[in-house]
């Protein structure tokens, strides 16, 4: 049984202008132990498909779903009391922003030993004790002293240890790291990386790690899904996606990265994500597309089984009949003459 | 970069700035109250003298006694040197200490501030916080309009208004004062609500708290809808806030998260208002107390203009203004306790 099984996830939010759909038709299983990494722009649906994971879509957002099932559990039927069992307990977030996700009103120590004492019913002075283990184990150093600092006396990379300890506090099956590091210097960075590595190995938790940075990526994750628009695009196992993207989409992003230019300029993506208005009918990357035909600019692809993974595109780029297929579909794309 | 401890001396020096803050303010009443009820026409000792009139002889007499024929900047002074040594004067009609009379009605109009300022609380916080989270609802703007209309009424009309309906026309509520003339309780604490509890007579109790009701809603009204109005907006603003989102995150209650996690620092700004709000609440009491013929020290001065009793007056503004001050001060030290991060920058 996997961990996490959704299929066909969409999540909307109405607007003055209309209903904006953004995630689209998201499929996904996460084994126990497996390290996944999402990548896309912004607002390309990523976070809010953890969101809705999380249980934690504002309102007045809709989730649909054929499936959404957590460790067994079907989460689209579940109350709202249960859920909020598994909630911060087997399942855990922590968020771009350490400084201003934790509570400015509170101590470090107070909303550590929250979580403790909600899901493991541990008293104050148990709940305190183990506070200070986790601090030490995220490598916070003097971790007595620091149950009554406020988040404002802390560093942004020490806000970022102290919400990994906090979610990590009721041993969770999964946790979703929502662009850890953005946040952060760079240096910092790599130290929580390797924090969070080294907690998933030794807890052989399930670990999510949404981000916009390629190189994050190649370094933590096991399987890549990579978004574009609200929808999956390519989702395959980390070294084959870098050895070979497959997607136009992800092969764009990967020239685009500053370490595998060969001097020059570097690559980039003629165009901008389509909004509320001007959403593509074929498939939602054709617009930027060097590869686009007629085809494809009417008709949407569908997600299918490529190479190992799954890839939403009508010619991907390992498949040996593809140019004759674009030919023959009257291309349209910048490579059109190729 | 431990946590530095809450610290005694930063506290003492804060409070000592904030001292020091006071005796330009001080200054500045003595001269508004000093002068301002001299531009009014009327001479003292013709509205002490009545209907009847003075013979001249004997008003130049008094006019002498008073001081009031030196020049007008050595009264002044004459005034404020006797300040600075605590004797705020007599008052010209009752002969009394004006600090003992003030004492003697002060209980009253904190009583009913109190009662007041907890009406407004205890009503517009939960409104608030409610409007918030419905927000767009019929609650919402239903709790909006309201409290644009209360926060827009004149509390003299208002008094007026409530004493018609509820008193008169369905004598519901006492009229006016504090209390029936059927009871005589002996001033312990000068809180009627305590002083009746303390004595034997239970009915008295009830009828200082009927005679309450009114003057409180009225006084209550204008805070009432400045804190509900401003709770919704801090509360919108916070509930955005990333830390929001991490508390649900943990699976914590949806009324923990809003109660605890949110209102938490939605009440840095209420607080901030409340405290605004006190100076206002004297201010308003002076009329409610006209209205409802409360015998506090908001009627107390409004009679003293009436009779041109220029110490009750002077004194009064000075040690209301003191009041307002040392409850401002009162106030900005609550902030720091609820925000740590004043706390810390101090």
């Amino acid at each position: 049984m996997a961990l996490v099984e959704i299929e066909n996830l969409s999540v909307e939010f109405p607007t003055q202008g209309g209903i904006m759909r953004a995630v689209d038709g998201v499929s996904l299983k996460l084994e126990e132990g497996e390290v996944l990494g999402v990548v896309g722009e912004s607002g390309s649906g990523k976070s809010v498909t953890m969101l809705a994971l999380m249980g934690l879509i504002p309102f007045p957002g809709r989730v649909r779903a054929d499936k959404l099932a957590f460790n067994g559990r079907d989460l689209l039927t579940i109350s709202d009391k249960d859920r909020r069992k598994l909630t911060g307990k087997d399942v855990a977030m922590i968020f771009q922003e350490p400084t201003t996700s934790l509570n400015p009103s509170f101590t470090v120590g107070f909303q550590l030993t929250e979580t403790l004492r909600l899901h493991e019913g541990m008293d104050r002075k148990a709940a305190e004790r183990r506070a200070v283990e986790l601090l030490g184990q995220v490598g916070i150093p003097s971790p007595e002293s620091r149950l009554s600092a406020y988040p404002h006396q802390l560093s942004g990379g020490m806000n970022q240890r102290v919400m990994i300890a906090m979610a990590i506090a009721c041993n969770p099956k999964l946790l979703i790291a929502d662009e850890p590091t953005t946040a952060l210097d760079v240096t910092i960075q790599a130290q929580i990386l390797d924090l969070l590595i080294s907690l998933q190995k030794e807890r052989n938790m399930g670990l999510v790690m949404i981000t916009h940075n390629m190189g994050v990526v190649a370094d933590t994750a096991q399987r890549v899904m990579v978004m574009y628009a609200g929808q999956i695009m390519e989702e395959r196992s980390a070294a084959d996606l870098f050895a070979s993207p497959q997607h136009p989409y992800t092969a764009a992003l990967l020239a685009a990265l500053p370490e595998r230019s060969e001097g020059g300029r570097l690559a980039t993506i003629p165009g901008v994500v389509p909004g509320l208005y001007d959403r593509p009918k074929g498939c939602l990357f054709s617009p930027r597309c060097a590869y686009a035909t007629e085809h494809s600019r009417t008709v949407r692809p569908a997600l299918k089984p490529w190479a190992g993974g799954h890839i939403r595109c009508h010619y991907p780029l390992g498949d040996p009949n593809r140019s004759a297929a674009i030919n023959h579909d009257h291309p349209v794309g910048t490579e059109a003459a190729s | 970069m431990a946590a530095p401890p809450f610290s005694v001396l930063a506290m003492l020096r804060f409070i000592l700035t904030r001292v020091s803050l006071i005796i330009p303010t001080f200054i500045g009443i003595t001269l508004l109250a000093f002068f301002l009820i001299r531009l009014v026409p009327g001479d003292p000792i013709e509205t002490l003298a009545g209907e009847r009139g003075i013979d001249p002889v004997r008003h130049e007499q008094l006019r002498k006694e008073y001081g009031f024929d030196k020049p007008i900047i050595v009264q002044y002074g004459i005034y404020l040197a006797r300040v600075l040594q605590g004797d705020l004067g007599k008052s010209m009609i009752t002969q009394e200490p004006v600090l003992n009379e003030f004492s003697a009605l002060f209980p009253a109009t904190i009583e009913l501030a109190l009662c007041a300022i907890l009406f407004a609380l205890i009503l517009g916080l939960p409104a608030g916080i409610i409007a918030a989270i419905r927000r767009n609802s019929i609650f919402d703007h239903g709790v909006m309009g309201i409290s644009l209309a209360g926060y827009s009424m004149p509390i003299f009309w208002w008094g007026l208004i409530l004493i018609l309906l509820f008193s008169v026309q369905f004598d519901l509520t006492p009229v006016s004062g504090r209390i029936d003339v059927l009871y005589y309780i002996e001033p312990i604490t000068g809180f009627l609500l305590i002083d009746t509890l303390l004595s034997d007579e239970p009915e008295a109790f009830w009828s200082a708290v009927r005679h309450l009701i009114l003057p409180t809603i009225v006084l209550g009204t204008v805070p009432l809808a400045v804190i509900a109005r401003m709770t919704r907006s801090a509360m919108l603003e916070v509930l955005g806030e990333d830390y929001i989102r991490t508390a649900k995150a943990k699976g914590l209650s949806r009324f923990r998260v809003v109660a605890l996690h949110a209102l938490r620092n939605a009440l840095i700004p209420v607080v901030t208002v409340i405290g605004l709000q006190i100076g206002v609440l004297f201010t308003g009491a002076i009329l409610t107390e006209t209205i409802f013929s409360w015998p506090g020290v908001g009627k107390w001065l409004i009679d003293a203009i009436f009779r041109r009793d220029y110490p009750v007056l002077q004194g009064g503004a000075l040690l209301l203004g003191v009041v307002v001050m040392s409850v401002n001060l009162l106030v900005d030290l609550a902030y720091g306790l609820i925000n740590p991060r004043i706390r810390h920058t101090r």
